[in-house]
């Protein structure tokens, strides 16, 4: 049985303690998932399509409550937290969700600088850090561009950058290579890796193998609502120290392999 | 507080929604009203007012004709007599018989110029305000002198007068009220409708950690421009409605109402309308997200 879970624990980040979510009536689709990261953790959660990984990330996300176990998100256990903390919290979190959730009545710079302004920043600042945010995204020209007007790529993109905009302690992604090519989807991760060192825990959800295989980073996997954190199980399972596996092999160049 | 409100630019689509539309409307309907309810409250005041500072301190005298003009004379000076000796009456007038056939012109036409018609005598007496005299103690006395004297309390009519305006005025009020409270279920109703619209981008400002009161922000901002915004137009609708309201009033030669006078306070009041219309709904917009907001979660 893991340790029980301290309602202040300096030294996690995120604490779940045989956490199970159902959705209704319906079946368990997490089932006494246990698991805790430090502060610049980086994970990678893999999983079939409907193994959980979504309603894993929205229980990260705080978007639902576990119907058992317990979370801790930052030395704070959940469930004890009034409605009026939450928002305090949540802005340390960074999400980028699967089907982005862009404010299709914003701009990009708009939707980007959102989580700053929610957050109560001065304009100047807000100005500065989008353009150059966005700029680096390789969307510089299309700041005042609404999302439907985007390809899925770029509104993928606006997505990342309004979630890293505010430097969160914790980042959550969904599958943020999804729409992207594997050029850009390295750099996105490049950038994640970036805000890791400095000290953000990241979580990415992911079916893409091959940026898997070329990050150095420990993966979980999600099968059947339970969660696997035997890494070498996972890696030998999905093939994961075999070069030329998943689709951002081939275009990263042969001869590559997982750096442990 | 108001100015950051609006200026604020909206993280919702707001202007996206029919709802602008429709509640300016309302609104301007709800101050048109309310101006109306205004004007007439402000007038009856004045009506008021000016009744009581001109006939609450009057009563007259009516004294019957005699059989001929010396018998007249004699009446008269007898009630005169007793009106001279009686405390509280500050001063009284004989009313000239011409006035009087002038004032029975429209009734019996021009007979009423012939001047020996019989018809009683009038004396307009003022009283003291202070003094509180009795108007059927003074008739008593004068018709022990003089039978058939009959004494006319104007104060009597005048404060049944004063009840029934006062009566209006409460309704004046209780209708401004429920304008108050049509605007206030017309605003919530349109809140929560923008609620329903607007779900899933509340949610996501709430997954990025906006407060309750951010977003309830958004609308009550929203709720204030629409409310200026139709408070103003009905207030632009109501101006030449009073006036020509005004203008019929003196054209049938209304008396008993004075004519409107629009002062500086007044024109402040009219104005203040829009703004207290405008300022209620942002306000119940503002309740009404943070007491939803709390249900929804």
């Amino acid at each position: 049985m893991p340790p029980k879970v301290r309602d202040s624990d300096p030294e996690s980040i995120v604490r779940f303690e045989n956490v199970g979510l159902r959705y209704g009536l319906g079946p368990e689709v997490l089932q006494d998932i246990t698991f805790s990261l430090g502060p610049s953790s980086f994970r990678f959660l893999l999983g079939e399509s409907g193994a959980g990984k979504s309603s894993l990330l929205k229980l990260l996300y705080m978007a639902l409550r576990p119907t058992r176990g317990q979370i801790s998100l930052f030395g704070r256990n959940v469930a004890s937290m009034s409605r009026n903390e939450l928002p305090r919290l949540r802005r340390r979190v960074g999400v980028v969700f699967q089907e982005f959730r862009l404010l299709d009545h914003l701009s990009a710079f708009d939707n980007v600088a959102l989580p700053m302004r929610v957050a109560g920043a001065r304009e100047s600042d807000v100005r500065r850090h989008v353009e150059e945010l966005l700029s680096w995204v390789g969307l510089k020209d299309h700041l005042n561009s609404r999302p439907p007007t985007l390809s899925g790529g770029q509104q993928q993109r606006i997505a990342i950058a309004r979630a890293v905009i505010t430097r969160p302690k914790l980042l959550l992604a969904d599958e943020p290579t999804g729409n992207v090519d594997d050029k850009m989807g390295l750099r996105l991760m490049h950038l994640f890796e970036e805000l890791n060192k400095l000290g953000t825990t990241v979580i990415v959800a992911t079916h893409n193998l091959g940026i898997v295989r070329q990050m150095a980073h420990p993966v979980m996997r999600l099968e059947n609502g339970r969660l696997n954190t035997d890494e070498a199980e996972i890696i030998s399972d999905l093939g994961l120290d075999e070069p030329g596996i998943g689709a951002g092999a081939a275009s990263a160049g042969p001869g590559f392999s997982r750096i442990h | 507080m108001l100015t950051v409100m609006l200026r604020r630019r909206s993280d919702l689509p707001m202007n996206e929604d029919t709802l602008g539309r429709f509640l300016p409307w309302l609104i301007a309907f709800m101050v048109f009203l309310s101006a109306l309810a205004l004007a007439g409250m402000l007038i009856l005041n004045d009506a008021v007012k000016r009744w009581d500072t001109g006939l609450n301190a009057t009563v007259s005298v009516q004294v019957p004709p005699g059989a001929n003009a010396r018998e007249d004379e004699q009446r008269l000076g007898q009630v005169l007599a007793v009106l001279a000796a009686k405390p509280g009456v500050e001063r009284y007038e004989t009313l000239p018989k011409d006035r009087l056939l002038d004032l029975l012109k429209p009734w019996i036409g021009e007979a009423g110029q012939a001047q020996d018609l019989p018809i009683p005598m009038l004396i307009d007496v003022t009283v003291d305000r202070d003094a509180a005299l009795d108007a059927q103690s003074l008739a008593r006395e004068l018709q022990a002198r003089v039978p058939g004297v009959s004494v006319d309390d104007h104060r009597v009519w005048l404060s049944q007068l004063v009840r029934l305006v006062t009566v209006i005025q409460v309704l004046a009020w209780a209708v401004l009220g429920l304008i108050g409270l049509a605007t206030i279920g017309t605003v919530v109703f349109t809140t929560r409708t923008g609620l329903a619209i607007h779900r899933e981008a509340i949610e996501v400002l709430h997954l990025i950690g906006a407060q309750d009161a951010y977003i309830a922000r958004q609308f009550a901002s929203r709720a204030l421009g629409l409310g200026l915004k139709g408070g103003f137009l009905g207030l632009a609708l109501a101006v030449p409605t009073l006036a020509g309201i005004g203008y019929l009033a003196m054209e049938t030669g209304a008396t008993m109402v004075p004519k409107p006078d629009l002062g500086f306070f007044k024109a402040l009041g009219f104005l203040t309308l829009p703004v207290a219309v405008a300022l209620l709904a942002m306000m119940t917009a503002r309740s009404t997200v943070m007491r939803n907001l709390k249900r929804m979660s």
